[in-house]
């Protein structure tokens, strides 16, 4: 341990230039950076960190395949025997026919189409839900004044599905379109409102107080103190609101809608093309799955030091 | 603004508390909390306050920085009344308060953000006090990266960026380990060498409170009073070293009795607030110092 003697002795210019002196202030015992990398330090080699990752993941990755392939195996057998035991096989479409169909609408412009305008459809439902929801949440959060006057409201209209809301939507608004796009916005507002409320009043009041004596101003408190701290709960509220977003939008587009994958799917059966049906239910899987990571790419790059806290620190 | 700091005449950062008192609740069960208390941090000064948990040193402090309302007296910096959080009184806190989303550079140019620095003079000034602490090295990392020390260490440069008049520490080494913390006591003082600005340091450590201060006031058990005030003529630089000699055991043993008489009292008072109601708050303003 140096003396405050020494310590005295270093000057601006070198301990600015860093390494040298300056490492009197920075003590053994706690200058041991963390979570720098500790993939690093174990594998010494691409080829022995590649074969390191193949003997872990290998078991994971054969369960996974048994699991699907005994599931398309049941599907395939059940078609094929046109299983009849309370669930009844008979009508429904093997996986070859699905297939096929999948292949030839591969070529299909109005398919594309479908999925086009339905995701459109989320993302403008889903983005103005992100916007209004973050915004109001942070406000209803922060002043008592907006809670008292906003909370009670929805209170009131959150336990009412979205799904709930489709023929008044239709009375409501002008066209089939912004019924829609209104149902998913009210489907996923929600969550994304109640999670901001919630991370706004789960920010460590210490920061708050660093920040105020750091001169920061009240709008500037809410934009660089209150918004980044929230930003964990927000993503929880985006990637259910997502969810919420893709159920409400399915549904309106089966019960109201011209176009859409939803309603693609819902016309395949009115018009006896079972297989179609499948192949509706396995992109809307997809799309809501490329939706969720979507969200969560995005969450990653807004919060790096979310990351970087999760593989630990030392303390 | 590091010249600036170092140049500045030693005339700002007087700190002033002039018959302060603090309740908190309602006029019917209100608290005292802080009771008639005068002191003064003059320019240039390095002021610790110890005293018995609970004793409101934490309270007084608030004040001074701006989130607590004096119930009667004021409590002034250069003459004008801390009634709000300013850049230039500077906080460390107890408890870690670096912004995680933030990296340690970016946590030191907050301030200087809010001032309305632009990006290259805050980059500069950051690495600037950084350099100082030897956490250059570090100035990409997140807080969540970093040991204790190195949190409060940025924390410290976070608070001295915006060249405050004076800075307010409320039991920054608290959560540190011993050796951490005598490492990081040196770092203040080095740092406070250098800024030439007055603190007011709140501890319970008796030790610290030596090897820091010019002068240290003792506070008495709720509700908070000065009990003494011990001025400590130690040479400056202070080695560790000075632990061991004759004046450094003097004061030691003086604030030792000091300090132990209240700890006792505010025991007594924690019995006698649980034998009432087990709500601290509940207790009359006269608190049990008088009772015993």
């Amino acid at each position: 341990m140096r003396t405050a003697t020494s310590l005295n002795r270093v000057d601006p210019q070198a301990a600015d230039a860093a390494q040298g002196p300056s490492l009197a202030l920075a003590p053994k015992p706690e200058a041991t950076p963390s979570g720098v990398s500790p993939a690093a330090q174990q594998a010494e080699t691409p080829i022995r960190r590649v074969a390191a990752w193949l003997r872990s993941a290998l078991p994971k990755l054969l369960m996974t395949m048994l699991s699907l392939g005994l599931f398309v195996a049941f599907w395939y057998f059940a078609t094929k025997y046109k299983l009849d035991f309370y669930i009844r096989f008979t009508n429904i479409p093997s996986p070859g026919e699905v297939l096929d169909n999948a292949s030839r609408l591969m070529h299909s412009e109005i398919f594309f189409n479908n999925m086009y305008v339905s995701l459109r459809r989320i993302l403008l439902g889903f983005g103005i839900a992100t916007v209004l929801g973050v915004v109001l949440g942070l406000l209803i959060g922060r002043y008592r004044g907006v809670k008292a006057l906003l909370f009670p409201l929805f209170e009131t209209l959150r336990p009412i599905p979205s799904i709930a809301w489709v023929p008044m939507a239709i009375m409501l608004w002008p066209t089939n379109e912004t019924s829609i796009v209104f149902i998913t916005f009210l489907g996923s507002f929600f969550p994304i409102l109640l999670n901001t409320i919630h991370g706004v009043n789960s920010v460590d009041p210490v920061l708050l107080r660093a920040a105020r004596c750091l001169g920061t101003s009240e709008y500037g408190l809410l934009r660089q103190v209150v918004l980044p701290a929230s930003l964990p709960h927000i993503f929880t509220g985006l990637a259910i609101g997502m969810g919420v977003a893709w159920v409400s939008l399915i549904a309106a587009e089966m019960i109201s809608g011209q176009f859409g994958i939803g309603y693609f799917t819902w016309e395949a059966y009115a018009l006896i093309e079972y297989a179609d049906i499948a192949i509706g239910m396995i992109v809307i899987g997809v799309l809501g799955l490329l939706c969720s990571g979507a969200i969560r790419m995005l969450g990653n790059m807004l919060m790096p030091w979310m990351a970087s806290s999760n593989h630990g620190g030392p303390k | 603004m590091m010249t600036q700091a170092s140049d500045k005449p030693n005339a700002t950062g007087h700190i002033l508390v002039d018959h302060l008192r603090v309740r908190f609740g309602s006029k019917a069960a209100a608290v005292e909390a802080v009771s008639d208390v005068s002191m003064e941090v003059k320019p240039g000064e390095f002021v610790s306050i110890i005293g018995p948990s609970g004793c409101g040193k934490s309270t007084l402090l608030n004040v001074v920085a701006g989130f607590v309302k004096p119930s009667e007296g004021t409590v002034t910096m250069d003459g004008k009344a801390t009634d709000k959080p300013s850049a230039d009184r500077g906080m460390v806190f107890q408890q870690y308060s670096l912004f995680p989303w933030l990296s340690v550079r970016k946590n030191v140019e907050f301030g200087l953000k809010q001032k309305g620095m632009d990006a290259n003079h805050r980059e500069q000034a950051a690495r600037t006090l950084l350099g100082l602490a030897g956490l250059l090295a570090f100035e990409n990392h997140y807080p969540d990266q970093l040991s204790g020390g190195m949190k409060q260490r940025v924390g410290i440069v976070r608070a001295l960026a915006t060249s405050p008049q004076v800075l307010l520490m409320d039991e920054p080494f608290g959560a540190l380990d011993a050796q951490t913390r005598v490492v990081m006591q040196q770092i203040l003082t080095n740092m406070w060498q250098r800024f030439r600005i007055s603190v007011l340091f709140i501890t319970h450590d008796i030790d610290e409170s030596i090897f820091l201060s010019d002068r240290v006031y003792v506070m008495t058990a709720r509700p908070g009073r000065i009990k003494a005030e011990i001025p400590i003529l130690l040479p400056r630089p202070r080695t560790p070293d000075m632990a061991s000699s004759p004046e450094y055991l003097r004061i030691k043993q003086q604030l030792r009795d000091l300090i132990t008489e209240e700890s006792l009292k505010a025991m007594g008072g924690e019995l006698k607030d649980s034998g009432l109601a087990g709500f601290d708050v509940e207790v009359g303003p006269k608190g049990v110092a008088e009772l015993i």
